[in-house]
């Protein structure tokens, strides 16, 4: 004969301004199994969870019921009061009587027998709960951080300062990420480049770190604490551990009006070229599709030029393999591409991007306006190369526009907008920045005031409305837009045009997203557990994200949110063995009858096809069967199941028919 | 001047103009964020008393009454580049068009706008008597109103330069097309602008 | 090739020099264009300005004779018939009860043909058809394609090429062998039906156009539109007049450019009607 505990939350007054909760307990306390019954304002308190180890104690209870709020909120907080008492936690069940009852209904009456009846389901459930034992799982003590922008760089250190190893892994040939390619940062003007290459050094230089330049994540396979990732390397046809840096081969090669990735096209480099000069590893890397030696077999300039001999024209992908124990998704941004874009979201035809070459977008601004950058940070027109002497700036290109298909706002262009004009200001001293803008987003610290700076100071105009169209005359870009608070359409004839375009994200994540098992969001942002509880946690074990890829913001958000998944991956590698909620499938291998449509059916790819041997070797039968690591518990191959040999322990079929018949 | 709500409607005969509005339109008030793209880019924003975003705003302060009254309403070309560029897909031609629809029933047309008003009444007219448009005929109404209402001898004669012109080119037909099934058509008028039937 | 066709009130009145030239240049195509019987008013401006319902149902009554004729395809060479007859069938099909008030005030179900204006019509009978049949390739021509409001916008209702940067037009005016050329006024609007009402409006919109064609080295202007024909050709001397700048461009139909390049002579496409520049 069962003995169960119910206990019945008030919770203040939102269960029992609606629920009779001296009625539910009278009730309850009839029903067959049940020992003893009571109520109480919090359960969730300590006297109330003291109450609860109490009476497991002297009522020497088999089961428990908490009736309270949903199990969300606390049922990991009664289990281990439970646990604490003796009692195994997986014979303690809530019953929803909040959110599934009293903040529902209204009708008192109502809302009682609901609760009583939610009650007797899960007591009967409770008596059909088997004991569970939390799974463990071995760790690899090693993590990946996939990008090496600012957040990846920032995890990265975080983590092998902790005393763990970390593989990078980075797309590019150097890491850094966008910020290198900054002038200089709000809200404090430093100089990009000057606060971000220490960092950069350091993750080159780390013991602990093991970076991997123009690479990609090719497969992984595995579960949290025990990833395998495929990494491809791609070709670099330069050996970097016999190159020196010395940069003669670049000087060397006759091809050399190729668009430079790192200018965003403002500026050319070489066949074969160092992404920049502070780049980390500062090797230099061949365009396999410019470069004649590759492509025609002529040339070979670089090679005769190279006193190392590091030139390696038959270089060739590698696929290496790596083992960790969680993953960081750290790969940054792209910026909206302005023209018509994969059919989706609709381009700006009306501002003339891609055909008028004095209108550009933030970052290719940017590139002008750094001392490192294709014009030495003087600030010419692409087109002739004069200096602009009125240069317009507008707000939310791509974001905030339902009609082009990106609704959300982008976050930092109301405050880098500021931040050129008044670096155009500093450098073009008898110029004129016009803003065209809808709101001033500049909530950060010190945000606001710096914004004022460009307009109270450095005499930046700002318009409040939208550009309807722009066209170009005599050299001139006309600027037709609108101010809003003067009701009026304005007009400017302008040097050159930067558009704010929106932040997206990178090239490439949702592929990348989909082979880790991660959530995207109807724009390809990296999808996190929790707007506002988690972060940078994903709704997969093991791997976080961080940065601008899971939405538009800042450097210091994304510096803080770097060092936050470092702290949760911490906590993942902190013990040799990880333990998980046995809350997960089980098959009877005994009777499954290896059809195997779990195997296709599972979305984590958590059963395995295993061989049942007898003690002489030989084959017994098949059987599928689950990767206690990898299992999330959904269910699908239970209903999937022909044969009824899968189940959930804690959910099992026998504890839910249980709970349905109680209802009859 | 403050705007003050009760000034102009009370609150139900408001709420009432603004759902005819939104029904008439097809398009949400709520919806306009007021960035002025529509302002930036309307070919006679610059002449108008009151811009497009002003129009749309107006209205989503109840100022319904005052909207109707506007030139700008009349001064609108029908070009369509706010509805085409509207970032939030609010159909500003089609809110104008409602407004200028539900100003003309009510009478309530701009007084300086009285010349484009009655061009468009005395096309309608001529429609409704034949079917399709004659030329001369629309014309020789919208004058001889034009005049009734502002006056201005000058009105008459505007524009009489290009009949010689058009008579050179075959373009001037005096009498113009009728339909065959012409109550047909003054069954569809009076079904839609009298309200009859 | 058989398709339907729907002058509208300006080609039978003051703009029928464009339906002479329409009727030559798709005979020389080998199309045959089936006007519709009885046709009305689509209701224009003045409909969509005074009321709602009218701006539906005028253009709802033709669809319903079209459907009765047994017309699929229906080419309306005002831009501003395309559009209304375009807009109504949207409107009828996304909602039932209107549909079914429409049919009662037209007295018939206005089913829906499919409307083509003038650069549809003539890709309809195709490019390639159009370039073989090129016999007088209009070399040295330079000519500035003016779209105007209504063959592209609202884009939800005109579905007709790209309302920023439209390229139909160049493409056929290419294929004649005549050379496009790049300019900043393709969709700005001329002024419309105001001419008369609000004249100056008209002179200073219409002003910009020509100016700006010519500015990028035009020298004259293809439409597809009479209301923009109207304002560029019949008003460019009151233009000159207000504005004290010689334009002398002739304002071409696209199918007075089809026709000259199909060796049809000016005379039969009408263009000797034109008021301003020259014939050719």
């Amino acid at each position: 004969m069962s003995r169960i505990g119910v206990f019945v939350c008030w919770c203040g007054e939102n269960i029992a301004r609606t629920v009779d909760v001296d009625r539910v307990v009278e009730e309850v306390a009839k029903l067959p199994g049940v020992r003893c019954a009571v109520n109480y304002k919090y359960m969730c308190s300590d006297p109330g969870q003291t109450m609860i180890r109490e009476k497991i104690a002297s009522e020497k209870l088999d089961g428990v019921v908490v009736a309270s709020c949903s199990p969300h909120m606390h049922l990991k907080t009664f289990r281990k009061a439970a646990q604490t008492a003796g009692l195994n936690p997986y014979l303690l069940e809530v019953a929803n009587i909040r959110e599934q009852c009293s903040w529902v209904h209204s009708d008192r009456d109502e809302a009682t027998e609901k609760a009583i009846e939610l009650i007797r389901m899960a007591v009967a459930k409770v008596k059909n709960n088997h004991a569970l034992q939390p799974i463990k799982v071995p760790v690899t003590r090693r993590a990946m951080v996939v990008g090496g922008g600012v957040a990846g760089i920032q995890a990265a250190l975080d983590i092998a300062d902790a005393g763990y190893e970390v593989v990078m892994v980075e797309r590019e040939p150097s890491i850094g990420g966008k910020m290198a390619g900054l002038s200089e940062t709000f809200p404090t003007l430093d100089c990009s480049q000057c606060i971000l290459t220490p960092r950069m050094v350091d993750v080159g230089q780390h013991p602990r770190i093991k970076l991997y330049t123009y690479s990609e994540v090719e497969a992984v396979d595995g579960f949290v604490g025990n990833f395998e990732v495929t990494i491809r390397q791609k070709a670099r046809y330069v050996d970097i551990t016999k190159c020196t840096g010395c940069g003669e081969c670049s000087k060397a090669c006759p091809l050399k009006k190729n668009k430079s990735e790192f200018d965003f096209g403002m500026g050319s480099r070489s066949a074969i070229y160092m992404p920049f000069p502070q780049a980390v590893p500062a090797r230099p890397v061949i365009d396999k599709n410019v470069c004649a030696m590759l492509t025609r077999g002529k040339c070979g300039v670089c090679a005769k030029k190279c006193a190392a001999g590091a030139i390696n024209y038959k270089d060739e992908d590698k696929l290496v393999k790596e083992k960790v124990g969680a993953v960081v998704l750290a790969t940054g941004y792209k910026l909206y591409s302005i023209g018509k874009q994969d059919g989706k979201i609709a381009g700006y035809g009306e501002y003339g991007y891609g055909m008028y070459k004095d209108v550009i977008d933030s970052l290719q601004f940017e590139r002008l306006l750094s001392a490192s950058g294709p014009t030495n940070g003087e600030v010419k027109r692409p087109s002739d190369g004069k200096t602009p002497k009125n240069v317009v700036f507008i707000s939310c290109v791509g974001s905030r526009d339902n009609a082009k298909g990106l609704t959300y706002c982008s976050k930092i262009c109301c405050m880098y907008t500021a931040k050129h004009t008044m670096l155009y200001k500093h450098k073009v001293h008898d110029g004129q920045a016009h803003v065209f803008y809808m709101d001033i987003r500049s909530a950060g610290k010190n945000y606001d005031e710096f914004v004022r700076r460009a307009i109270e100071q450095d005499g930046a105009k700002y318009y409040r409305g939208r550009v309807s169209k722009i066209t170009e005359q005599n050299g001139k870009l006309i600027v037709r837009g609108a101010d809003t608070l003067a009701g009026t359409p304005v007009t400017v004839e302008a040097d050159l045009v930067v558009l704010a375009a929106a932040m997206r994200p990178a090239d490439g994540v949702t592929e990348l997203a989909q082979k880790l098992n991660v959530g995207c969001d109807q724009f390809g942002f990296l999808m996190e557990s929790h707007p506002k509880l988690r972060p940078v946690e994903t709704n997969t074990a093991g791997v976080y994200i961080c940065g601008a890829a899971q939405a538009p913001k800042d450097i210091p958000e994304s510096v803080a949110q770097a060092s936050a998944a470092a702290s949760k991956v911490q906590i993942t590698l902190s013990a040799a063995e990880l333990t998980r909620e046995p809350e997960i499938a089980r098959i009877n291998e005994k009777t499954c009858a290896a059809c195997f449509r779990c195997f296709e059916a599972c979305p984590y790819h958590a059963i395995e096809k295993a061989e049942v041997r007898n003690r002489k070797g030989e084959l017994v039968k098949r059987t599928a069967r689950v990767n206690a690591g990898l299992c999330m518990g959904c269910g699908t191959c239970v209903s999937i199941c022909p044969s009824k040999n899968a189940d959930i322990e804690g959910f099992t079929e026998q504890e839910t028919y249980a709970m349905i018949e109680s209802l009859i | 001047m403050e705007f003050c709500v009760d000034n102009f409607m009370s609150a139900t005969m408001q709420s009432d103009s603004i759902s005819l509005l939104e029904s008439l339109a097809q398009t949400k008030f709520a919806d306009c964020y007021q960035c002025g793209k529509c302002t930036a880019g309307c070919p006679r924003s610059a002449h108008m008393d009151k811009t497009p975003n002003q129009i749309v705003r107006m209205v989503q302060l109840g100022e319904v009454d005052a909207a109707l009254k506007t030139d700008a309403i009349w001064q609108c070309v029908s070009c369509e580049t706010c509805t085409a560029r509207c970032p939030k897909n609010v159909d500003c031609a089609a809110v104008i068009d409602a407004l200028r629809q539900v100003s003309y029933e009510r009478g309530m047309t701009s007084k300086q706008q009285a010349a484009v008003v009655l061009f468009q009444k005395a096309f309608l007219d001529s429609v409704r008597r034949n079917g399709r448009v004659n030329e001369v005929e629309m014309i020789a109404q919208y004058k001889l109103e034009g005049f009734a209402a502002m006056r201005r001898l000058g009105f008459l004669f505007e524009g009489a330069m290009l009949a010689p012109r058009l008579q050179m080119h075959h373009k001037l037909h005096l009498i113009g097309e009728k339909v065959r099934n012409r109550d047909l058509v003054r069954r569809i008028f009076a079904r839609c602008m009298d309200g009859k039937e | 090739m058989n398709l339907g066709y729907y002058p509208g009130c300006a080609l039978h009145g003051s703009s029928d020099d464009y339906q002479q030239s329409l009727k030559a240049c798709f005979g020389a195509l080998d199309v045959s264009l089936k006007e519709l019987d009885d046709w009305i008013c689509c209701g224009a401006t003045a409909a969509h300005t005074l009321n709602h319902k009218l701006s539906i149902a005028l253009p709802a009554r033709n669809l319903a004779l079209a459907a009765q004729q047994g017309c699929e395809e229906l080419v309306a060479p005002c831009s501003m018939c395309s559009l209304q007859l375009k807009k109504a069938q949207k409107a009828i099909s996304g909602d039932a009860l209107l549909a079914a008030e429409m049919s009662r005030i037209v007295e018939a179900k206005p089913d829906g043909a499919r409307v083509l204006n003038l650069i549809e019509a003539l890709e309809r009978v195709g490019l390639e058809t159009i370039k073989t049949a090129v016999k007088a390739p209009l070399k040295d021509l330079k000519v500035a394609c003016y779209y105007g409001c209504l063959l592209t916008r609202p884009p939800k209702v005109a579905e007709f090429d790209d309302c920023e940067q439209p390229e139909s037009m160049e493409r056929i005016v290419a294929a004649l062998g005549a050379t496009p050329v790049a300019w900043n006024y393709k969709t700005e609007c001329c002024g419309a039906g105001m001419t008369m009402a609000d004249e100056d409006t008209v002179l200073e919109l219409s002003q910009k156009i020509l100016a700006d064609a010519a500015a990028h080295g035009a020298q004259s202007v293809v439409v597809a539109c009479p209301m923009c024909h109207v304002n560029l050709d019949m008003k460019q001397s009151a233009i000159e007049a207000r504005y004290g700048t010689k334009f002398g461009m002739t304002i071409y139909y696209l199918c007075d450019l089809v026709g000259l390049a199909l060796g049809l002579a000016p005379k039969t496409l009408g263009i000797n009607r034109h008021f301003a520049g020259r014939i050719a």
